[in-house]
């Protein structure tokens, strides 16, 4: 299945680095697959490459949602303080889509295409070693390469471990910088559910109002077969109704295309930057804890300078690599909340321009009639 | 505005009353009262001005005459009209309890809307009346506009009620007719589509109305949401504050639209209403001509009997024959007594047939002559509505542009 032209245009207009990219990847084509344990859609991944350090310049492969989850865990083990990017859900929960629609897939291929291109185009996350290998492993490789890292035991005892330490410290030593990072994101995680109702809301009166409209213009059509003088004008009614109901469409396809995809994709956003707030947290919560018990200890304190030194390498590590990400991260929120709402706005504008050109047309055509009406009345 | 509609759609008109007089239907107020079993209600009346107009000489303005009416009085002229001038489309009454109505309209006959709408239903009613080149003319008509007190009984003095016909009378005739006009037959098949296809226009128009009031409102949440995020944003934050103006804006543009729909909604259902005008003129025809073929059928058969007693043959049962058959003949003076009244009522019903047939034919002439008139009017008023419309459709679409393309500014520089 090709990929259609706006998402392409999408995969352009992404980052402002889009020039000195050297990799590009496509998510396209699902496929169903069928065995005797369970049913799974898989999605091709095509690379092409100019780096060196990729053995092909082009690779295809197939993935599952699985593998995407898979990959996304590395990530965040490998760079406890970057901002990963989202994965779509595993369910929707709004039980409004069937698991495996058509319409459930292709918002999920559009999500996964963007997952991976938003990895791509980190500074940091694109040189990611699992990440190469998502990409260009064949499916043999690929569970072989799963099995060896970190099993579901230790991720899970690291959740764990971060909600424990989350809930003893690195707050009360914790940079300012942080506290307000943490605060402007309880407010924008708040402000940012609340839109993606809201762009939901519009949707669903949208499309009540399409329904309702369908059966409008047909009616003006059935009344002009029992006139005679007024037939045209009413058809002509009719299928201006007919011609805006298609409009509205266009329109309800603009908001599902784009708002509502970027929206849902900034809730996710916020949960994983709550978490990586929480994640630093903890990284600082060890030194500091670590800094606690030693001190209580007045002797062997040299013994274990080094052992904070390297704890205190850690933290500032982890708070500069967030800093940045923090920093690269607004900007791109900045970026996609003005095209996308610039879209929003554009999409609207196309609709009414194209109502107003529909009922202008008609009204023309009435006042010609209406003239040629009057002139033959003068006459005697 | 109306006036202008009214005289341009029917130039053919003489001496109506509109023409010498203006009529307004100018205010609305809540009263209390007693009703007719004395229990206390509360109704609403309305104010009629009228002012004779004058022929543009001076600057002087006749003055202006007033009285109050309710909505039952206007019922009962126009019930007098109907009775009164069958062979007329008698224009209709704005409806008495609010119909078609989307979630936001009350279905209250109190509200300040509804009554604004029925206030300006009357005063249509009133210059539909009046530019009518037969019913302008109506002395009870123009008591109506002039004279307040005792028109109630001036109008019961005319005892028109008693002129009424039964419904029952009319819907058996409606059955029972058989060779009525075709033209009256086709023009009330017209009126039933009329009326079933307006009908369903608005009960669908008032659900778009519902859904477009919807999508447009909760744009509305925008503004909140943004101002409340362009607090913790320092670049973004006057893009977002201003573009949540616009959001707001958007979302009350929708309630100066939908109130202009509601006046094309009335004008929609002015016709709806006077498809049953049209059928009420078409049932007077029914009516006549099922009296009409009933005289005539009577006639045939007294002349009948009238031949049978005089020849002695007996052709068609009856049972006064077999009464006579089975207890004797009558004597011949008797006979002779029943062949006079027979033929005293035959002269009276060839006379009656005749009275009846030109009755028939000048309903039917003067009938269709108001029908040709209610055509033209009808077919020039709806054209006026679906014109004016999509003046309205075009007029929300240029809002839409304005406040969009405000709001692209105002995102484009976030």
């Amino acid at each position: 299945m090709p990929i259609s032209p706006s998402s392409m245009i999408n995969q352009y207009k992404f980052e402002d680095e889009s020039e000195l990219r050297d990799l590009f990847i496509t998510v396209d084509d699902p496929e169903s697959h069928i065995t005797a344990i369970e049913t799974f859609i898989t999605y091709r991944v095509v690379t092409k490459t100019s780096r060196g350090e990729f053995d092909s310049s082009e690779y295809e492969v197939r993935r599952r949602y699985q593998d995407f989850l898979w990959l996304k865990s590395r990530l965040e083990e490998a760079h406890p303080t970057l901002i990963i990017p989202p994965l779509p859900e595993k369910f929707i929960m709004k039980g409004m889509v069937e698991r495996f629609s058509d319409e459930f897939i292709e918002t999920r291929r559009k999500a996964l295409h963007k997952f991976l291109n938003r990895i791509a185009d980190h500074p940091t996350l694109t040189f990611n070693e699992d990440f190469k290998i998502f990409l260009t492993a064949q499916a043999w490789e690929l569970s072989s390469h799963k099995k060896q890292g970190p099993g579901l035991l230790s991720r899970m005892g690291q959740t764990v471990r971060a909600v424990a330490s989350s809930v003893r410290g690195g707050v009360k030593n914790r940079p300012e910088m942080f506290t307000e990072m943490n605060s402007y994101m309880e407010t924008f995680s708040q402000k940012i559910n609340v839109l993606d109702k809201i762009a939901h809301r519009i949707y669903k009166e949208e499309r009540e109002y399409f329904n309702e409209m369908k059966e409008y213009g047909p009616i003006h059509t059935l009344w002009s077969a029992s006139e005679e003088d007024i037939a045209e004008s009413l058809k002509g009614v009719a299928s201006c109704i007919d011609k805006c109901c298609k409009a509205t469409e266009k329109r309800m396809a603009g908001l599902s295309e784009n708002l509502l995809p970027i929206l849902h994709e900034y809730v996710l956003y916020s949960e994983i930057l709550m978490g990586v707030l929480k994640r630093r947290d903890q990284i600082q919560g060890e030194l500091d804890s670590r800094v606690d018990a030693l001190s209580s200890k007045k002797t062997e304190k040299d013994l274990f300078s080094e052992e904070i030194g390297k704890l205190e390498d850690k933290v500032e590590c982890a708070n500069n690599a967030l800093k940045a990400d923090w920093d690269r991260w607004k900007q791109n929120m900045q970026c996609d909340m003005r095209s996308t709402f610039t879209n929003v706005a554009e999409n609207n504008l196309r609709y009414y321009e194209e109502c107003l050109a529909t009922w202008e047309s008609f009204l023309a055509s009435q006042t010609v009639d209406l003239h040629v009406e009057e002139d033959s009345e003068d006459r005697p | 505005m109306l006036h202008e509609l009214l005289f341009s759609s029917s130039k053919k008109m003489e001496d109506c009353l509109a023409k010498k007089m203006e009529i307004t239907v100018s205010e609305a107020e809540k009263r209390t009262g007693r009703n007719a079993v004395n229990m206390q209600e509360t109704y609403t009346a309305y104010l009629i001005e009228t002012r004779a107009i004058e022929s543009q000489s001076e600057g002087q303005c006749a003055p202006v005459d007033s009285l109050w009416r309710r909505y039952s009085e206007f019922e009962l002229l126009r019930n007098y009209l109907s009775v009164t001038y069958p062979h007329i489309v008698v224009p209709p009454l704005p409806e008495k309890r609010a119909d078609f109505v989307w979630h936001k309209l009350s279905a209250d006959n109190m509200d300040p809307d509804f009554v604004e709408r029925r206030r300006i239903g009357l005063e249509n009613f009133l210059l539909r009346v009046a530019s009518h080149p037969v019913l302008c003319q109506d002395k009870i008509f123009y008591s109506f506009l002039t004279q307040e007190g005792g028109w109630k009984e001036m109008v019961n003095e005319t005892g028109f009620q008693l002129k009424a016909d039964s419904r029952l009378k009319a819907l058996n005739a409606t059955f029972r007719v058989k060779n009525p006009d075709k033209r009256f037959t086709e023009l009330k098949h017209y009126s039933d589509e009329l009326q079933s296809v307006i009908s369903h226009l608005l009960r669908v128009r008032a659900r778009v109305a519902d859904r477009l009031y919807g999508v447009y409102k909760v744009h509305g949440n925008y503004g909140r949401v943004f101002s409340e995020w362009s607090a913790i944003e320092k670049e973004m934050g006057d893009g977002l504050q201003s573009a949540g103006h616009h959001m707001d804006v958007y979302a009350a543009s929708i309630d100066d639209i939908l109130e202009e729909e509601e006046h094309y909604a009335d004008q929609l259902k002015e016709y709806l209403f006077y498809a049953e005008a049209l059928r009420a003129v078409c049932r007077k025809h029914e009516l006549m001509q099922y009296d009409l073929e009933m005289a005539a059928q009577d006639l045939t058969s007294k002349k009948q009997q009238c031949e049978e007693l005089a020849t002695g043959t007996v052709r068609t049962f009856s049972l006064k024959g077999m009464t006579s058959k089975l207890f004797g003949q009558e004597n011949p003076e008797q006979r002779e007594a029943k062949i006079k009244v027979l033929e005293e009522q035959i002269q009276e019903g060839e006379e009656q047939l005749k009275s009846k047939n030109l009755e028939g034919r000048d309903f039917v002439k003067s009938a269709w002559a108001d029908i040709e008139r209610f055509k033209e009017q009808k077919n020039h008023d709806l054209k006026e509505a679906l014109i004016s419309y999509a003046v309205m459709q075009i007029s929300m679409c240029k809002k839409g542009i304005q406040v969009w393309t405000n709001a692209k500014e105002c995102f484009s520089k976030m």
